[in-house]
C-alpha cells in the first residue's frame, strides 16, 4: 500500500499543477449552482401556488423537491466530465513512455491502478464536498433534513467510483486521451441508457438490462434510500472497472 | 549475474529475437552491440520484465523474469531507449518519486538523490522543470532514475544515443566508473562506443548473436575480413603447408564436412589478409597437387556484415577525446 501511496501522491500533483482540476470544478458547480437555483425558484413558485388552494402540502418536502432532482441533474453533468478526469490517467503515461518506468519498478499492476483510482477519487470527492455549500447554504434560510441528504451523497459517491473506474478501462485502452475520453463517455451513456427498456417489456432478459441501468440504482439512493443492491450494484461496477483496466496493463507484457 | 538462455521473441510472423544465449558476470560491464533492428532493445526489454519472451529463459541474480519478476524488479535500474521523465515535474521531485516507487523511504530518499544528483552532474538543474531541460540533461536524468535505489544490475538501452560528443564521453565515463561494483549492461550500435566502455562484447544481428567476446580478441577477429571454404575429394591427401604458401593467407582450419557424398571429401576454411585476392592462387595450388577440387566459395560471415554496419565513424568524439 505504500507503494500505492507514492503513485497517488503523485497523481495529486499532477491533478492540482494542472488547470483541469480547476476547469472542472468550475464547469460542475457553475452548472450545479444554476440547477439548483432553478429548481428552488420552480419550488417557490409551485408552494406558493399550493398555500392558495391547500393542496397536497405534506407531500412537498425541500429534499425530494430541490436536493433529489438537482443531484439526479448533477449526476448527468459528472457522467460528461468525470471521463475528463481519467483520460489522462494511463494514456499519458503510456505516450510519454513512462509507463515503462512503472512496469519495471517493484510495483504491482494492481498498486498502480490503486494509486491512480483514489487519486482520481479523492479529486472527485473534493468536488463532492464543494456543492455542499447548496444544501448549507439553504439550511440557513429553512430547514433541511440531512439523512436522505446523506444518502444522496453516497449513491452520488458510489456512482464516482464507478465512472473512475471505468474510466480508468478506457484510459488503459489507448495512448490518446480524447479516445480515452470518448470511450468511457460511450461506456457510462450506455449505462445510462440501458434503463430506457422497460422491464414491462418482458421476462428474464428485461430484468437484466434493468438492474444493469445505472439510473434506477442511483435513483433510489438520491430520493434518500440506501438498498444493499445499489450499494452492491455500484461496488461491484467499480471492481469490474479495475478488473478490466488491471487486465489490459498486464496484458501488454504478452503482446 | 544475468543468464539469458535460448532467449526468443517474436511480434505476430516477425522474430525480433531468435536463440539468444549469454551471461554477465557480477560487476562486469557487458555491451549489447548491433545495428538498428537488431533485437537489441527486444532483448532488454525482457530482462526488465517489460514483455515476455516467446521462448527461453532469462535469469538476474538468480532470479527468473518470467516466474518472479518482482523479485528481478527491486535489483534492476532500467534506462529505456526513450528516457521516462515526467514533463511537469522538477528534477528533484521526479528523482524523489523514482526512489519512493523503488520502495525507499524517508532518509533514504533524500540520501539516495543526493547521492545520484551527484554522480550524474544534475546539481545545477534540480530546481528546474524536466520540460525545460536539453537532451543531454534528460538523459542523465533517466540515468539517475536507474541507478537511484543501488541497483545490482543496471540496463541501458542506447544511453549515448542523440547526445553530443561532450556529453556522450560524461556518460561514457560515468559508466566507466560504476564498473565492478555495479553490473551493466548497454546497448549501442556503435562499435567504438561498445570497445571503449565495455570489457565484454556480444554482437547480435537480424536476432541472432553472431560473436560474442573481450573487446581485445573481437577486434582483431573482426578485421579477418576475407575468408572462404574450399572442398576437395582426397582430403588426406592434402598437405597444409602447400596452403600457408600461398601468399596473403593467415589460417587455414579444417571444417566439419557436411554428410553425404564422398567419404574421403574433406572441408578447410581458408582465411587470408584484408584486400588480397587468393582465389586464382588457391585453385592452382590444388590442382597442381591433384587433390581433387570439388567446391570454392567465399564466406560472408554474419560477423563482418554485422562490422560494416558498426563501423559507424563517430564525427567529433574522437576529436573531443583528443581536445
Amino acid at each position: 500500500m505504500r507503494n500505492s501511496a507514492a503513485i497517488l501522491g503523485k497523481e495529486l500533483r499532477l491533478y492540482f499543477f494542472s488547470p483541469i482540476v480547476y476547469v472542472v470544478a468550475a464547469v460542475l458547480l457553475g452548472i450545479t449552482d444554476y440547477l439548483f437555483y432553478a429548481q428552488t425558484m420552480f419550488y417557490a413558485a409551485v408552494s406558493a401556488q399550493m398555500m392558495r388552494f391547500q393542496q397536497n402540502l405534506p407531500q412537498m418536502n425541500l429534499h425530494s423537491a430541490i436536493f433529489a432532482p438537482t443531484l439526479m441533474n448533477m449526476s448527468v453533468i459528472l457522467l460528461l466530465i468525470l471521463p475528463l478526469l481519467t483520460m489522462r490517467l494511463l494514456a499519458e503515461e503510456k505516450k510519454n513512455r513512462t509507463m515503462e518506468l512503472l512496469l519495471t519498478s517493484p510495483l504491482s499492476v494492481t498498486q498502480i491502478l490503486f494509486g491512480k483510482f483514489f487519486a482520481a477519487l479523492f479529486v472527485y470527492l473534493i468536488l463532492l464536498a464543494l456543492t455542499l455549500h447548496l444544501p448549507i447554504g439553504l439550511s440557513l434560510l429553512s430547514e433541511v433534513t440531512w439523512a436522505p441528504l446523506g444518502a444522496a451523497y453516497l449513491g452520488l459517491a458510489l456512482m464516482g467510483g464507478m465512472f473512475l473506474a471505468m474510466g480508468l478501462f478506457a484510459s488503459a485502452l489507448t495512448e490518446n486521451q480524447i479516445v480515452a475520453a470518448v470511450l468511457s463517455f460511450g461506456i457510462l451513456i450506455g449505462f445510462w441508457l440501458v434503463g430506457a427498456v422497460s422491464p414491462e417489456e418482458g421476462g428474464r432478459a428485461a430484468e437484466i438490462v434493468h438492474y444493469l441501468s445505472m439510473s434506477a440504482h442511483l435513483d433510489n439512493l438520491v430520493k434518500g434510500l440506501i438498498d444493499t443492491r445499489d450499494v452492491v450494484y455500484f461496488a461491484t461496477m467499480t471492481g469490474v472497472g479495475l478488473f478490466l483496466a488491471h487486465r489490459v496493463v498486464d496484458s501488454h507484457r504478452w503482446k | 549475474m544475468i543468464s539469458v538462455q535460448h532467449l526468443s521473441k517474436g511480434y505476430g510472423e516477425t522474430t525480433a529475437i531468435d536463440d539468444v544465449t549469454f551471461t554477465v558476470e557480477r560487476g562486469e560491464v557487458l555491451a549489447f552491440l548491433g545495428p538498428n533492428g537488431a533485437g537489441k532493445t527486444t532483448t532488454l526489454r525482457i530482462l526488465a520484465g517489460l514483455i515476455a519472451p516467446t521462448s527461453g529463459s532469462a535469469t538476474v541474480a538468480g532470479y527468473d523474469v518470467l516466474t518472479d519478476p518482482m523479485a528481478v524488479k527491486r535489483r534492476i535500474g532500467y534506462l529505456p531507449d526513450h528516457p521516462p521523465l515526467y514533463a511537469e515535474m522538477t528534477v528533484d521531485e521526479y528523482l524523489t518519486f523514482t526512489a519512493k516507487i523503488r520502495g525507499l523511504r524517508g532518509a533514504a530518499v533524500t540520501a539516495a538523490r543526493h547521492a545520484v544528483l551527484e554522480k550524474c552532474a544534475l546539481g545545477d538543474v534540480r530546481g528546474r522543470l524536466i520540460a525545460n531541460l536539453s537532451r543531454g540533461y534528460c538523459q542523465r536524468v533517466g540515468l539517475a532514475q536507474a541507478m537511484i535505489h543501488n541497483p545490482d544490475v543496471l540496463i541501458l538501452d542506447e544511453p549515448t544515443v542523440g547526445l553530443d560528443p561532450k556529453q556522450i564521453i560524461d556518460i561514457r565515463e560515468l559508466v566507466k566508473s560504476l564498473a565492478g561494483t555495479q553490473t551493466i549492461i548497454l546497448s549501442t550500435h556503435i562499435l567504438p562506443e561498445a570497445t571503449a566502455v565495455c570489457q565484454r562484447v556480444v554482437i547480435i544481428n537480424r536476432g541472432r548473436i553472431v560473436a560474442v567476446d573481450s573487446r581485445e580478441r573481437l577486434s582483431t577477429q573482426l578485421r579477418k575480413s576475407e575468408k572462404m571454404v574450399v572442398r576437395v575429394r582426397r582430403g588426406d591427401a592434402v598437405d597444409l603447408g602447400q596452403l600457408h604458401k600461398i601468399e596473403g593467407v593467415t589460417q587455414v582450419t579444417p571444417q566439419e564436412t557436411a554428410a553425404g557424398g564422398d567419404p574421403t571429401a574433406r572441408e578447410w576454411m581458408i582465411e587470408s589478409e584484408v584486400g588480397a585476392d587468393i582465389r586464382e592462387a588457391v585453385a592452382a595450388t590444388i590442382v597442381q597437387q591433384g587433390w581433387g577440387l570439388l567446391e570454392m566459395r567465399p564466406v560472408v560471415a554474419s560477423l563482418e556484415e554485422v562490422f560494416l554496419q558498426l563501423t559507424t565513424q563517430e564525427q567529433g568524439v574522437e576529436g573531443a577525446y583528443a581536445a
